[in-house]
């Protein structure tokens, strides 16, 4: 069992990096795949939730005898079968979770939040008595103030949502509770020494609002609990080892009496890390020994899970008249939801990453307000800042007469770089997605009037962790591999699968991919921070080469030769050279076939907590038209440009640039939450929560970098998050060169833009 | 919930007038289902009108057209001969929603579920059409800017049923057209919906005019001083900014999760000109 | 009222279930009928994940009762392959990699079926209205355009 992480070594490829049919695909487009929602089980009951109507009250009194009563109501659970949790923080994801929220997020205890969140959960024999049961439960609650406005909840006299929160990070630790859960800072050089000479200073307030990951399934679970207390628990889930971790500890149950499986998953992004109606289902099941089903209404989607977060961005930088940035300063003011942790750290750390600056400060709030609990968004954090800090660079490029991506080359972080949070580069593409954007035919292609053009470039970690897999070469010399990261991206599978297949010299269609239940393989970590393909990867290469040393060693035997003196190449074990002796070689079936005479059947597995993962760069180049009379703004061409390492299927590489570039382009635009008076969601729907359609979207070009990964054998780093960070500066780029208007609200949403044009026309 | 689907309108409106709680009236269900889903109205009666013949055909009488009530968006889009002569109000039929929901919603559902924002509505408005209703009373017609009255509520009378849509025989040199602004390209309900239609004579001078608007006020407007402003004159610039300028002094929209009240009366001024220019080009070409 | 007894057609086989008067057709295909490959997204019609085809018609099934598809066609995604051969359309999605989560591929290829039943040779702007029903968040819709496009040139021949 290797614990080194493999290095990567170039060679030549046979499949990987072409673009074969995912071998879990036919199931999709035939409607066989069966999805969190799809899975029934005999005997099912069914369960719906009650949830504060109000954003912000303390919960008085929860009376649900007229509920217990209704015929065909067989439980009901409030926040007395829930345990107090301590203070105890993990990480899921690419976020960090409190328990004692934890908790709290999945069923109010002294208070409700936000509008929607869960009270009490009930299970019926059918949907329609579970939701009739809901509305006969009477809460009394207190209506209390409410602030759901970043700038608003910091403010001393804001309504506060948790007398227990002091803010963290401040020396020395205030006296009184805030809604400012935390402050982050980062410093490096000398911030006033570096304003000082810089020959140009511009200094902008951006503000975003939250934005939903908009995946197209709803949250899905399915439990049922036996009389021993065994669970078994399908469920929609990013993750569902993490999934089976909070649930054990939420539920003060042993990790061993739960199993879970991970349906195919309808979308992630982000959104599914966390426990939302999983602990719900395991509880009713556990009180009707029934399995219970729930599944989020689109209208429960909005109003309680996601989002990613709204805040506000101070960006102050500084750079003297050849373009060199010599003082970058910003503050992030990050919405957490209801509960702190807002994806603060990554938006602090990635701000100005992309560049290699002296002079840096970036501080932050993690802020709570009362709306939904901020869960990750694809690169959570990142397109805040950057929206922010890319347009800037704009700005600063456009007064200095600099062409902006030259002026971006001009600060550009590269190998040996040390970032201001202290991690520094190996190995980086970015200049390279530079070069390639400045060299595009989109970026010289012409404009026709009201069209605009801009350009923004986006950064990303991405991270390895914990991973396991196992790997079996069947009898027939065909290759089972079992893996426990969850398909969330749609080239999982089928990167697997063809790394494996790259290994053992063998066709991809003789390698099968399955996910793994909790009970098959040790732990792994949800598929976030873009790390399926690379830790994923990771291990399915380390089970493979620990299967060929077994297959090589089997081939020794028959031969009667040292082990040392058998390579494997092209799916056989042949003589290292022909000192050895004059054998055929004997192919993987060969082998395989005679396992069971050579000593038994041949495996190969690998448990690592992953680490080396390639930080992902990227640029786009935006080109929009703007209707001046309406304020309309429409996308007429995008350009992706970004640096995978390596591209195992590129098909899907490029679904990942189209995909996150899309998702910026909704968050750019049209993306919003709308809130009345009283804190209440107004557009908890796909139709007032506008994602874009097929008919507002251009084609999106796609052009993939490869500088790779040193830290992988294949040269892998995630792709996933980086294509959301850059659009939202790009189009604002884009938007300031069709019209002279520089917006810093987001979404630019046609009544902002034709007000702002209004008033331009008017100074 | 009782369902039921009557074969006749004699039948449906016995069935309405017996009915003792809440009753609805089921044609495409792209806006009841929808709010039953939300919980907004749960009926305990629903009538399926679409059993009811003549509510289900589009026929030339006389040279006028008559559109059956629960006649399908799809089916409106794909009636050649129609279209060639109200394609103002193929317009706005091919607005609502999406191919799916076009499959089913019908111009009687978009006008009588009274949103202000109806896609069908402005251009039928604008053409000149009555609905022709059936109720317990009788018989009756009634010009199409008289059914909405606020948002959610008709002038209907309880039990009365919108059966068909007669349009006026079309007269040469006449042309409509209906544009709408929303943020994205499909899918959304307008913020402002524009309804056109003008007759121009041989010398180019404009003979009849309406403009109808949706979604700036709490029912679709008739705005008789944009007519005004386009009647006895060539549509020239000077025309067509008096038309728009009135356009823009009738609307009284409210600030809400789709626009903001400045947004809606500036667009309104900008799309009444947009579709009246359309509404010209192809009056030239009638 | 007491349930339903509907019978219809779907995928070209007599079927019949018991429904609620106010239940939809998209939760009697899948809680009825067991064919869970019609997906609910949104409920309201604004996703197009529920996507089939009622009596030739491209509608939202979750906007349509039960009751009314008696003695109705009902065609779902389960009735688009024949035995093991897929329809052109299935084969390009796979091959253009068109679905990255799948959960709106249903939908997505029975509307596109829908487009080119009725227009064959469909220009790229065409086929983005047709299908601005049918919501898709995983992809940005590029590879399913491309991938619709280059179906129609098959089944035309070309």
């Amino acid at each position: 069992m290797a614990t080194t992480m493999l290095k990567y070594e170039e060679k030549e490829l046979k499949v990987v990096g072409s673009r074969p049919v995912r071998p879990d695909g036919v199931d999709r487009v035939t409607g066989r795949a069966r999805f969190g929602a799809d899975v029934n089980l005999p005997g099912q009951i069914y369960g719906k939730v009650l949830r504060s109507p109000h954003a912000h009250a303390r919960i008085r009194s929860i009376d649900t005898a007229a509920a217990e009563a209704l015929p065909g109501v067989k439980a009901v659970v409030t926040r007395d079968d829930l345990a107090e949790m301590p203070t105890e923080y993990i990480a899921v994801g690419e976020m960090v979770i409190n328990f004692r929220d934890l908790t709290r997020n999945v069923m109010a205890r002294e208070k409700a939040l936000y509008d929607g969140h869960p009270v009490v959960a009930v299970a019926a024999i059918s949907e329609a008595i579970a939701r009739k049961a809901v509305k006969l439960i009477k809460v009394d609650y207190e209506v209390l103030p409410h602030v759901i406005d970043v700038a608003d909840a910091m403010a001393p006299d804001a309504p506060l949502l948790h007398e227990d929160q002091f803010t963290q990070g401040v020396e020395p630790r205030p006296d009184r509770p805030s809604n400012i859960a935390k402050r982050m800072a980062f410093e490096t050089g000398d911030l006033e020494k570096g304003f000082a000479k810089a020959d140009l200073v511009i200094e902008r307030v951006f503000t975003t609002k939250p934005v939903h990951q908009g995946y197209i399934e709803p949250h899905s679970s399915i439990a049922t609990c036996s009389e021993d207390g065994q669970v078994e628990l399908w469920t929609a889930t990013q993750g569902h080892f993490v999934i089976r971790a909070q649930c054990a500890r939420l539920l003060n149950m042993d990790i061993s009496k739960i199993k879970v499986m991970a349906t195919e998953l309808g979308g992630g992004f982000g959104g599914k890390n966390n426990v939302y109606l999983e602990p719900l289902v395991i509880m009713l099941s556990k009180k009707t020994n029934r399995p219970v089903k729930m599944t989020m209404t689109r209208e429960e989607e909005f109003r309680a899970s996601g989002p990613g977060s709204g805040g506000r961005i101070r960006v102050k930088m500084g750079a003297t008249r050849d373009g060199r940035i010599v003082a970058a300063d910003a503050q992030i003011d990050l919405q957490a939801g209801a509960f702190a942790g807002s994806p603060l750290p990554q938006a602090t750390m990635s701000a100005f990453t992309r560049y290699d600056l002296e002079n840096v400060r970036v501080v932050g709030h993690d802020v709570t307000v009362n709306r939904p609990k901020v869960a990750a968004y694809r690169a959570p954090g990142a397109p805040n800042a950057a929206f922010g800090v890319e347009s800037v660079i704009d700005e600063m490029a456009g007064k200095l007469g600099l062409d902006p991506i030259d002026m971006r080359l001009k600060n550009a972080a590269r190998e040996g770089c040390k970032t201001y949070y202290g991690v520094t580069f190996g190995p980086i593409g970015f200049i390279e997605t530079l070069q390639r954007a400045k060299a595009h035919p989109h970026y010289s292609a012409p404009l026709k009037p009201n069209q605009g053009r801009g350009v923004a470039s986006g950064f990303w970690f991405n991270i390895g962790f914990d991973t396991t897999s196992s790997l079996n070469v069947n009898e027939d010399g065909t290759v089972a591999l079992t893996v426990g990261t969850v398909e969330v991206a749609g080239g999982h599978r089928a990167s697997l699968a063809m790394m494996v297949a790259e290994e053992f010299g063998v066709d991809v269609d003789k390698v099968r991919i399955s996910t793994g239940d909790t009970s098959q393989l040790g732990f792994n970590f949800v598929t976030a921070g873009s790390r399926g393909t690379f830790a994923g990867g990771m291990v399915a290469v380390m089970a493979a080469r620990e299967a060929i040393g077994k297959l090589k060693e089997r081939a020794a035997m028959v031969w009667k030769v040292a082990p040392e003196a058998v390579v494997w190449e092209d799916g056989h074990a042949r003589p290292a050279s022909t000192n050895v002796g004059d054998f055929e070689p004997l192919s993987i079936g060969e082998i395989a076939r005679t396992a069971n005479k050579t000593g038994g059947p041949i495996a190969g597995h690998a448990e690592a907590n992953v680490s080396g993962a390639g930080p992902g760069f990227g640029t786009q180049i935006v080109d929009v038209e703007v209707d001046r009379a309406t304020g309309l703004v429409h996308i007429v061409r995008h350009t992706v440009i970004q640096d995978a390492g390596k591209a195992i299927h590129p098909a899907y590489v490029e679904g990942q640039f189209q995909g996150g570039a899309a998702q910026g382009i909704g968050w750019a635009l049209n993306e919003e939450y709308i809130y009345d008076e009283d804190g209440r969601l107004l557009n908890p729907g796909f139709l007032d929560y506008r994602v874009p359609v097929a008919s507002d979207l251009p084609r999106i070009d796609t052009d993939i970098v490869e500088v790779p990964n040193p830290n992988h054998p294949y040269g892998v780093r995630g792709v996933g998050e980086v294509p959301i960070v850059p659009p939202l500066a790009a189009i604002a780029n884009a938007i300031h060169s069709a019209t002279g208007i520089r917006f810093t609200e987001l979404p630019m949403s046609p009544p902002k833009v034709l007000k702002a044009i209004g008033a331009n026309t008017d100074a | 919930m009782q369902y039921e689907a009557p074969p006749t309108l004699d039948a449906a409106m016995a069935l309405l007038a017996g009915a003792a709680g809440t009753a609805r009236i089921l044609a495409g269900g792209t806006d009841l289902l929808v709010q039953m889903h939300s919980d907004i109205v749960e009926p305990d009666l629903v009538v399926d009108i679409k059993r009811i013949a003549e509510a289900r055909t589009i026929a030339l009488e006389d040279g006028r057209f008559r559109v059956g009530a629960t006649v399908t968006g799809m089916e409106i889009m794909e009636h050649e001969a129609f279209n060639k002569a109200w394609p103002g109000v193929v317009d706005g039929v091919k607005l609502i929603g999406s191919i799916q929901i076009r499959g089913r919603a019908t111009m009687g559902g978009n006008l009588c579920n009274a949103s202000p924002a109806a896609d069908s509505v402005p251009a039928a408005i604008a053409a000149g059409a009555v609905a022709c209703i059936a109720g317990p009373g009788g018989r009756r017609e009634v010009p199409v800017e008289d059914i909405g009255v606020a948002p959610g509520r008709t002038s209907l009378n309880k039990g009365e049923i919108v059966v068909s849509f007669l349009f006026p025989k079309r007269q040469p040199g006449s042309g409509g057209a209906y544009l709408r602004f929303t943020p994205r390209t499909e899918m959304d309900i307008a913020v402002v919906g524009a309804g056109v239609d003008v007759t121009i004579g041989r010398d180019g001078m404009c003979t009849a005019a309406k403009v109808a608007l949706g979604a700036v006020a709490e029912r679709v407007l008739v705005v008789e001083d944009a007519a005004r402003a386009l009647i006895g004159s060539k549509l020239d610039e000077a025309a067509l900014e008096n038309m728009a300028a009135a356009a823009r002094a009738a609307c009284r929209p409210i600030d809400d999760k789709r626009g903001t009240k400045e947004f809606r009366i500036e667009v309104a001024g900008v799309l009444a000109r947009r579709a009246a220019a359309i509404a010209i080009e192809r009056a030239g070409r009638n | 009222m007491a349930r339903q007894h509907v019978t219809l057609t779907v995928n070209g086989d007599e079927v019949d279930f018991l429904c609620e008067t106010d239940q939809t057709l998209l939760s009697a295909l899948r809680d009825e009928l067991q064919l869970t490959g019609t997906k609910e997204g949104c409920g309201t019609g604004d996703c197009g994940a529920c996507s089939v085809m009622l009596e030739g018609r491209l509608v939202c099934s979750c906007l349509t009762l039960a009751v009314e598809a008696a003695g109705k066609t009902v065609d779902t995604i389960e009735g688009m392959a024949h035995g093991e051969a897929l329809h052109p359309l299935q084969t390009k999605f796979l091959e253009h990699a068109a679905l990255q989560c799948g959960i709106c591929t249903p939908g997505f290829l029975i509307a596109a079926r829908a487009l080119l039943e009725r227009n064959p040779d469909p220009t790229e702007t065409e086929v983005r209205y047709w299908l601005a029903g049918n919501l898709c968040r995983c992809t940005g819709y590029h590879k399913i355009v491309e991938a619709v496009l280059d179906a129609a040139a098959e089944m035309r021949g070309n």
